[in-house]
């Protein structure tokens, strides 16, 4: 059999099977929300697809040319081949315009699948030892998520991209001694250098899907070399993994998984429109729009720009940019305090000990606390970054809009906060005092006019034992 | 047939036909929706049928439980000789210290030649960021090249402007804006670059660079669509909203003889947002 001569013809030359074997044999936990990991790795895996695609027709120059494609009422006018090609893509290409948006959609479900598969690891703790690395590798994909998604976005050189990009250029700008010569390197000169495209492309094509693959791999590599956590329950213990074995169950459920993402990602691609850059019309430096979104992940950065104060401060006859705190070192911090966050906890706790059982939330209340009122801070701040549409939406002045979200940005994560802290503890009480089900018993009254007292019949053995 | 060992067929015979049908709709020219549609019965087919096949008709593979660790974990002994084997080759290595510093030295070398084609990559700022391409007697002009005169705009509107040969220029963009002449509280320098109550300042945002694009005529306010900075035309473009810091570069200008807009000079100050040379 073919199956057998090729196991043969490996092991003579790696002595690999008992490997093998052990491999067929992993096992998976099964938990719904052990599935987000899976979910963002999906994504990727289309995102890679059909950005090889898109690849092959995208031109990254901003020279320009005259539009004469088939959307009328763009006929004639002066637009970059990039946006050119963009729109060749979107209306020419045959599939181009499912590619594209699928394409769209995939990079907003890796995103909101990482940060989801974040949150689950946090509120689990199972980034404990000794699994700081993998979570240390996912906040660097998390960074490189973002990044992989704002040079995706200002690829296609319309007049949304174009105004990302000129925030983030003045960000890197605001930078104390260096920001100057820094932005001319990396943006080749004053903004828009026509270096830029050119650069963005190698950025978004190569460079971060290389460093994506890299750190995946070994996110991976340490999954199946330490495995993976679970919650405790019967038959299982901290030293053993119980599950589903890879080969050919779990393999065949996660390929499955894998097909029914591509089946909504490339339904959302066909069916519903995202960043038509037919509307927006091309890069122009001297119009933006408005309103102007970014996309999700980038709505917290957006959200403390437009709410930071006005503060700018000047030493020495130097200045130190407003930009330079909320664009570069209020996310700094964040991402710092995220990326160490399983070491200050270990810390705090003096736990030096290695953990496979994956928490429930209301085991660990004041991390609890914490997540619940990061997750409060980043939905504030993300509001604040579409304050005109949702002042347009509410009909109140964004200047009066932008109050209450300061005074909300720091009074709603507190009350959280202290919130889920009382609500996991009261948890964490009642698992340990159950209040039990009271037995019922049957009074009856016998020939001397006392009681007897027997069990009730109806009750069956198992709801007298449960708490 | 069990009922699930049914439900994964229906599934793949749905994938096969939606598939099929892509082909059909893609020889006749495409149409996104039709494609969405039908990559997601296709793909989705796939899925579901394999999912429901490992869950429900795979009785023989049940839940196993493995010990987590394979390997035993390493004694002391091990941990010692690890160490003293990683110690022993960096002792031998420094041994030879001359050599090693050489190393050292061509390293520390080659990271300084690194440096060069980083250099490249950008040029130098210099004085890049305090100039723009407007000059004295540079004639302001519309996005579409027409030169602007003194009747151009009514009172309480605007309109963006740009230094003749030079339209679309990044950090050239000004917007000229008219309001009734006594209006103006411009420091007196200044109040003469405003002839006629026609004032400009720089389009750029002092906050992130945006190009301002909200006029609000009533209240004489420039406002960012970005971070919602707000200007006060008549005080100078002084910032009296939002995050941006300081007040909107203005742009000398004087009426020539035929009635056309000249620049006197450049901007009063570096336009766009802040940095660290700058004001």
């Amino acid at each position: 059999m073919i199956v057998r001569r090729l196991i043969d013809g490996v092991d003579d030359r790696l002595d690999s099977t008992s490997f093998l074997r052990r491999s067929l044999h992993k096992v998976f936990p099964d938990h719904w929300s052990f599935m987000l990991g899976e979910l963002t790795l999906y994504s990727f895996v289309l995102l890679l697809l059909t950005g090889t695609f898109l690849s092959m027709f995208y031109v990254a120059s901003p020279e320009t040319t005259t539009y004469t494609g088939p959307y009328a009422p763009m006929a004639g006018r002066t637009v970059s081949l990039a946006y050119d090609s963009v729109m060749r893509i979107s209306l020419e290409v045959r599939a181009g315009l499912v590619m594209r948006q699928t394409h769209h959609w995939s990079a907003l479900m890796f995103m909101a699948a990482m940060v989801a598969h974040l949150v689950r690891v946090f509120f689990t703790g199972a980034f404990r030892k000794p699994r700081e690395m993998s979570w240390l590798i996912g906040v660097t994909m998390l960074v490189s998520g973002i990044g992989a998604g704002f040079t995706g976005y200002s690829l296609p050189d319309d007049l949304l991209s174009g105004t990302g990009l000129r925030i983030i250029y003045s960000a890197v700008l605001s930078i104390p001694l260096i920001g100057t010569w820094l932005a001319y390197l990396f943006f080749g000169g004053e903004f828009p250098a026509p270096e830029l495209l050119p650069r963005l492309f190698v950025m978004h094509v190569l460079f971060i899907p290389a460093l994506l693959v890299g750190l995946l791999s070994a996110h991976l590599a340490l999954v199946w070399r330490q495995t993976h956590t679970q919650f405790p329950g019967p038959g299982t213990t901290e030293e053993t993994v119980t599950g589903t074995p890879v080969w050919p169950k779990f393999a065949l459920k996660a390929i499955g998984l894998a097909f029914v993402t591509f089946g909504v990602l490339t339904m959302l691609g066909g069916l519903v429109q995202i960043n038509p850059i037919w509307l927006y019309g091309p890069f122009q430096p001297y119009n933006a729009p408005s309103p102007a979104q970014p996309d999700f992940y980038a709505g917290w950065l957006e959200g403390l720009l437009r709410l930071w104060p006005n503060w700018e401060f000047h030493l020495f006859g130097h200045t130190i940019g407003e930009l330079f705190l909320p664009a570069v070192v209020v996310p700094g911090i964040i991402f710092t305090v995220l990326a160490i966050w399983p070491f200050l906890e270990a810390r705090a706790k003096r736990d030096t000990a290695t953990h496979h059982y994956a928490q429930r939330p209301r085991e660990a209340p004041v991390r609890s606390a914490f997540g619940a009122g990061g997750i409060a801070f980043f939905v504030l701040l993300m509001l604040a970054g579409s304050n005109d549409v949702l002042a347009k939406f509410l009909q109140v002045e964004v200047d009066t809009l932008n109050t209450v979200l300061k005074v909300l940005l720091f009074v709603v994560p507190v009350i959280a906060g202290v919130l889920t802290w009382r609500i996991c503890r009261d948890l964490r009480a009642r698992d340990e005092r159950p209040i039990k089900t009271p037995s019922r018993v049957v009074f009856r009254r016998n020939a001397a006019g006392g009681f007897d007292e027997e069990p009730d019949p109806s009750t069956t053995d198992h709801e007298r034992t449960s708490p | 047939m069990k009922r699930a060992e049914r439900l994964v067929a229906i599934a793949f015979v749905v994938a096969i036909v939606a598939a099929l049908a892509l082909f059909v709709v893609y020889i006749r020219g495409g149409n996104a929706q039709a494609e969405g549609a039908l990559l997601f019965l296709a793909l989705g087919g796939v899925g579901v049928g394999m999912t429901v096949w490992a869950t429900r008709l795979m009785p023989r593979f049940r839940d196993e439980t493995h010990p987590r660790r394979h390997d035993e974990p390493a004694t002391q002994q091990e941990m010692d000789a690890a160490v003293d084997d990683m110690g022993s080759g960096v002792e031998e290595i420094r041994r030879r210290r001359f050599l090693s510093r050489l190393l050292a030295g061509a390293a520390g070398a080659l990271g300084l030649a690194a440096l060069i084609p980083i250099r490249s990559l950008g040029s130098a700022p210099g004085s890049s960021l305090f100039t723009t391409q407007w000059t004295e007697g540079a004639r302001l002009v519309l996005d579409d090249g027409s030169p602007v005169t003194r009747d151009t705009l009514e009172v309480g509107s605007f309109t963006t402007v740009f230094p003749e040969g030079f339209v679309g220029s990044a950090d050239s963009q000004a917007v000229l804006i008219r309001v009734e002449p006594g209006q103006l509280q411009l420091p007196p320098d200044r109040l003469a670059d405003a002839p006629e109550g026609l004032v400009v300042y720089s389009k750029i945002c002092t906050h992130a660079g945006c190009p301002l694009g909200l006029y609000l005529a009533e209240t004489h306010e420039l406002r960012c669509p970005c971070h919602q900075s707000t200007f006060d035309v008549l005080d100078g473009a002084e910032p009296v909203y939002g995050p941006a810091p300081r007040p909107l570069p203005q742009l000398p200008i004087e009426i020539d003889a035929d009635g056309g807009l000249r620049a006197t000079g450049d901007f009063t100050a570096p336009v766009g947002p802040s940095f660290w040379d700058g004001p």
